[in-house]
């Protein structure tokens, strides 16, 4: 798919061109998803008209508080994110990757019937589809269910105007505007007048457009975007300073601000779940009862459990502290190192979702105050940091 | 049944049978498994991934003779579910496998020059490859002397062989148990001991060691200090390998993963990682 | 053996860089020593009355407990030094000393040895610090070997 510039073709058009939208969709054979209010949250699910989308709610998100709230508009995309983003979709939580019979026959499941479409995939979210892209298909091997989903997955992209409070996109650089791979993307314009701008990054995102009803864009609609944009970019909730990261963090391998993190820290793998780049997975064999056959099933992982580094006689990670750290170093240190991007998009999801509302950006910040490499002693071991906790 | 699609082949194991069990401790059998014809190439050092029936799957290094490639030996020491049904396989039946997978032993490295096979347990098996391959083309290299330490006497694997080679010109062989038993005439104390009183010229001796993690960080300090360099250190770690290349990040070890970068690393690829604790 | 005691000395990697002087001193205290395989070297509890310093064979030192037999704890090698008990009180052994092959050792006699410690403390101070690292690398080794590393986890 070619990428095509963003003000290639921008078109307006009102609200309830979004119904038309779906169902031009749904005609060429996509199932459509998108945000729907589920148990008092935002979650991504199929959607067959605007009125399953979250019309006039807004989120409000903190450290570990995530609440719905009724806005006094209609706007369509009115929240932030949802705890769930699309990886279950792409990467799904569990996955039969074959059925092995005990003669020696393997099966496999049938392949995903109908093409995905996302609608309303933010910046930040669009971002970790790459990363994800770079993860699990441009290694040495594939993987076969992402690529099967990812293979063919139509992406209508929304911009941020109104950032959440646990937003930090302006500093991993993922928003609040999409970048690229998205083949429709569109800002809310909730001024006088409620429309959307739309512009198509693909050849079949143009097609799409094509085939709604809208008036070409016009400078005050481009003004306005880009300015709701512009000052979305000035409100996010968290800010992080990623420069040298890296090195911080490899360097304060053995800070006792693990610890202190350790000791808030409940280990119990939310912000994995959530965390829109987290791939890791393991796999189950769930054999047949009367064993003539066992599924191999794959599961969504966390290096927050004990099993995940499990070797013959015990964990490598038995800590919580050494777990966070491999958590954390990995996502903003060693995934530059694997996969050559950052493994954080800033979407602020395991800040929301972390029951005890252990916030990265504030140990980020607390790694940098307390940086071993400030004070004169070799990196050798844990010792009390001059101004440091304990 | 359909045919795997070329995706997915490497994450689905192959079916083979075992052709024969050998006892090699209370807790150790290796099994030899005959590949479709063709064999499975691999190299010194590679890893396959092995599944017993319905239990699950685990990474174990291929012990067997890369010449050999028509007989897949792997050595399997009993210590969960899943190694308990792989050693309780009998021939006939079959197994998973997946694979070969991971990086070799630096042989290419080791030419020219001394090479030093250390190894701790069961962590000769990964290490019999490399001897087999010196073996095959003996003269590309200086001295070579195998340094074995084990918990005891009946810990020692594929003693049968090790006296053979000790019997031969080829190889020095040095072993020693932690624990003396009756009967053990040979020496006690810990594998590191055996540096010291092995002939090599460090300069430019490759040393590959393999063995617990500990073993092996004891074993590279007292290599340094007997003058082998970092870089000719070749080490084989373990961490939990479960799909074998790079998808599931059980592996990771600092930025590595240890089933496509590793098994074998080189200590100066690793000098900060070699310290820290629970990484 | 091949040359005096003095050469042999002199060449032995335990006392490079001591001075000719030192090496002289430990050689009025050196007498060469043969052990047969299976021929006892000391016992543990009797006085430790000397180190050795062996030149080739193997040596396992031991300790007996009853129903187990003996035990070794430890071989030492071409190389290795024996004993250091007599560097301390009670200056009583606390392994049997065994040759597991024919031996050959320098015997260091320990009365000997004290008199020249006591006499020149810094023939002492480079004698106890060549001491000081064997005993820090058997401790080490030790260590290693409680660890049981290779043991069923």
């Amino acid at each position: 798919m070619t990428q095509r510039s963003a003000t290639d073709a921008a078109v307006v058009f009102d609200p309830a061109t979004i119904d038309l939208l779906i169902a031009e969709l749904s005609d060429r054979g996509y199932t459509v998803l998108g945000p729907r209010v589920v148990s008092d949250a935002i979650v991504y699910g199929p959607v067959t008209s605007s009125s399953d989308l979250p019309v006039g709610i807004r989120d409000r998100q903190d450290a570990a508080s995530y609440r719905l709230e009724d806005r006094d508009d209609d706007a369509v995309f009115g929240y932030v994110c949802g705890p769930q983003g699309w990886k279950r979709f792409l990467h799904p939580p569990e996955t039969t990757l074959f059925t092995a019979a005990a003669d020696g026959d393997v099966s496999f499941p049938p392949p995903a019937d109908a093409p995905l479409a996302f609608l309303g995939v933010r910046a930040c979210e669009l971002a970790a589809i790459h990363v994800q892209d770079r993860v699990l298909l441009e290694g040495p091997v594939a993987d076969p269910v992402y690529r099967s989903n990812r293979d063919r997955l139509f992406i209508v992209a929304v911009d941020c105007t109104e950032p959440g409070g646990t937003c930090f996109c302006a500093s991993t650089g993922t928003g609040p505007a999409a970048g690229e791979g998205f083949d429709i993307a569109m800002v809310e314009l909730l001024d006088a007048t409620h429309r959307f701008l739309a512009r198509a990054g693909t050849d079949l995102g143009a097609e799409v457009l094509a085939a709604l009803p809208s008036r070409p864009a016009r400078s005050d609609d481009q003004e306005q975007a880009g300015r709701h944009v512009a000052e979305a970019r000035t409100a996010m909730g968290r800010s992080v300073d990623l420069d040298g990261v890296e090195e911080l963090l490899y360097a304060n391998a053995v800070n006792p601000h693990w610890e202190d993190i350790a000791r808030r820290c409940l280990a119990c793998t939310n912000c994995t779940m959530v965390c829109p780049t987290c791939f890791c997975t393991t796999a189950e064999d769930r054999p047949s009862l009367d064993l003539a056959s066992f599924d191999r099933v794959r599961l969504w992982d966390s290096c927050f459990t004990l099993d995940f580094s499990y070797i013959h006689g015990g964990p490598v990670r038995s800590s919580v502290s050494a777990r966070y750290r491999q958590w954390m170093t990995h996502k903003l240190a060693s995934w530059h190192a694997q996969f050559g991007t950052g493994g954080c998009v800033g979407c602020g999801r395991c800040i929301t979702w972390c029951p005890v509302g252990i916030d990265l950006t504030e140990e980020v910040r607390r790694f940098r105050d307390t940086d071993l490499r400030r004070i004169a002693v070799p990196v050798a071991g844990p010792f009390p940091v001059e101004g440091g906790p304990r | 049944m359909a045919l795997p699609d070329p995706l997915i082949a490497p994450l689905v194991p192959a079916w083979w049978p075992v052709r024969s069990v050998r006892r090699e401790l209370a807790d150790t059998v290796t099994l030899e498994i005959e590949p479709p014809p063709g064999g499975l190439v691999f190299e010194p050092g590679q890893f396959t991934m092995l599944s017993a029936f319905g239990i699950g799957e685990i990474p174990i290094s291929i012990s067997g003779d890369p010449g050999a490639p028509h007989a897949l030996v792997q050595t399997i020491r009993s210590v969960g579910p899943v190694s308990s049904a792989l050693t309780a396989l009998r021939p006939g039946d079959r197994i998973g496998v997946r694979g070969p997978f991971g990086n070799g032993w630096p042989l290419e490295d080791a030419r020219g020059a001394d090479v030093l096979v250390v190894a701790g347990g069961i962590g000769l098996a990964p290490l019999r490859p490399v001897l087999y391959t010196i073996l095959t083309d003996r003269d590309a290299y200086g001295r070579v002397s195998l340094l074995y330490g084990a918990r005891s006497p009946s810990g020692l694997l594929y003693l049968d062989e090790i006296r053979g080679w000790m019997a031969g010109l080829d190889i020095d062989v040095l072993l020693t148990v932690d624990r003396g038993e009756p009967g053990w005439h040979g020496s006690v104390g810990v594998v590191t001991d055996l540096i010291r009183r092995a002939s090599f010229e460090p300069a430019g001796t490759t040393a590959f060691v393999c063995g617990p993690e500990i073993m092996m960080r004891f074993t590279k300090q007292a290599l340094e200090s007997a003058g082998v360099d970092e870089e000719r250190i070749a080490v084989s770690m373990e961490r939990n390998m479960a799909c074998g290349v790079g998808l599931c990040g059980h592996c990771q070890f600092g930025p590595f993963f240890v089933c496509k970068d590793g098994p074998v690393f080189r200590c100066s690829d690793m000098v900060e990682l070699c310290w820290l604790k629970e990484v | 053996m091949t040359g005096t005691v003095f050469d042999t000395l002199r060449e032995h990697e335990f006392f490079a860089d001591l001075s000719d002087e030192d090496i002289g001193i430990l050689s009025a205290c050196a007498t060469p020593a043969a052990f047969a395989a299976g021929q006892v070297i000391f016992r543990e509890g009797g006085p430790a009355d000397a180190c050795y310093l062996i030149l080739r064979g193997d040596v396992a030192l031991e300790v007996t407990t009853p129903g187990r037999g003996a035990h070794v704890v430890q071989t030492l090698h071409g190389g290795d030094i024996l004993g250091w008990s007599w560097l301390f009180p009670p200056r009583r052994w606390m392994f049997d000393a065994q040759a597991l092959t024919d031996t050959a050792a320098i015997r260091l006699d320990a009365r000997c040895l004290r008199a020249a410690i006591d006499a020149d403390h810094e023939f002492g101070y480079q004698l106890l610090q060549r001491f000081s690292q064997v005993m820090t690398a058997r401790l080490q080794a030790a260590r290693l070997q409680l660890m049981d590393v290779y043991g069923a986890p």
